[in-house]
């Protein structure tokens, strides 16, 4: 398996998440889409819905309403208008 | 030359407004810390946000590019936001931005453009109506918002839009106090249109890869730079708060190191004059007595 993801969700009033991650799926107003390390540069607009971070055997789900994912080389940025982390079930 | 008793008046009355000064400085301190904490937890999204359009407008310099981000190719209208607080009792941190506003405004007027204005505080208002008062465009007070937040920024974001759209601004500069530390806040203009691209925003090396858009270029940049608008407004009105109570600080605890010189010197004043006042009474006793 390839390296792990640089990944960073911030909102105008924090950052979110920051840290090395196996793949985040986002939903992007074209279609869900997953990244993993190492894709190729990216860039879209989401949609309301839900990130999830999948790290190891771990998962962990935000709420997103709208934003910009930014995916470049050095890794996926999520800038969220409004974003914050679904409880764990 | 007053009497004792309205000298021990006003050394009472000092007393009680060093008290409220003293109180006004541990609330700006307690706050601070908050706005502190706020500025700094916001730059992650302004900076990334900063990275992103540099890279977007890397690729779409030439005549397709947006106009908030190119310009309109004139510069005759002007909109100047000015940032301040509600309130005052905070040193100079009004008037320093103020001013820096006001010396730019006229130097627009002078060099024959039109200029106009969006208030940001009530301490704005305040400040520009007898010079530039029919320049206001409209005044948005922040003690309407509990907490600084996104709320507070976007109708201001959107009137800015909207001038601009209506072709009634050409440039978009912003004034707000930059929050250095807390004895320090530098007033700051800083233009919104056409966006600046950040020089500190590290270029993003693509190793010679093509970046895909979804949907296209254009309309995410059409998107992106209102809110682009929205987040510098709204960091901001952060670096404003956080300077509020910085130089609040500031004033409130040279006003209460003034009140307790006054308070000694006004007390030296006050025990001389009651030493000589018992004198004067011993003398005239001692003589009555001697007369006797």
């Amino acid at each position: 398996m390839a390296g792990k993801l640089s990944f960073s969700l911030v909102s105008p009033e924090r950052e979110i998440f920051a840290g090395l991650v196996d793949q985040v799926d986002a939903p992007g107003v074209e279609g869900d889409f997953g990244v993993l390390a190492d894709h190729a540069p990216f860039m879209t607009a989401l949609r309301e819905g839900v990130v999830t971070v999948i790290d190891g055997g771990s998962r962990r789900q935000f709420e997103v309403h709208g934003g910009f994912a930014d995916v470049t080389p050095a890794g996926l940025t999520i800038l969220a208008e409004q974003a914050s982390e679904v409880a764990a079930a | 030359m007053a009497s004792l008793k309205e000298m021990r008046n006003r050394i009472g009355s000092v007393k009680s407004t060093q008290k409220i000064t003293k109180a006004l400085n541990m609330v700006a301190a307690a706050k601070l810390k908050r706005a502190q904490e706020q500025a700094e937890s916001a730059r992650p999204y302004a900076r990334k946000m900063a990275a992103v359009i540099a890279n977007l407008a890397a690729g779409v310099s030439g005549d397709g590019a947006p106009k908030l981000l190119a310009g309109t190719g004139s510069d005759q209208k002007h909109l100047i936001v000015v940032a301040t607080g509600d309130k005052g009792l905070a040193g100079g941190f009004n008037t320093n931005v103020i001013r820096a506003a006001r010396e730019r405004i006229k130097s627009l007027i002078d060099a024959g453009k039109d200029v106009r204005v969006i208030a940001v505080g009530r301490k704005v208002r305040d400040g520009l109506s007898r010079l530039y008062g029919d320049r206001i465009v409209q005044t948005f007070e922040m003690s309407g918002h509990k907490t600084i937040g996104l709320p507070a920024a976007e109708p201001i974001a959107a009137l800015i839009a909207e001038e601009f759209e209506a072709g009634n601004a050409d440039v978009v500069t912003l004034f707000y106090s930059r929050f250095q530390s807390v004895i320090s806040q530098v007033p700051t203009p800083k233009q919104l249109i056409p966006a600046v691209v950040d020089g500190d925003a590290p270029p993003i090396d693509l190793n010679g890869a093509v970046y895909e858009y979804e949907p296209s270029e254009e309309e995410i940049l059409e998107t992106l730079l209102p809110r682009n608008i929205t987040t510098q407004i709204l960091a901001a009105l952060y670096e404003n708060q956080a300077s509020f109570f910085g130089a609040q600080m500031g004033a409130m605890d040279n006003a209460t190191r003034n009140a307790g010189d006054l308070i000694n010197s006004l007390t030296l004043q006050y025990n001389r004059k009651r030493q000589a006042q018992i004198t004067t009474e011993l003398i005239e006793i001692i003589a009555g007595a001697e007369a006797l």
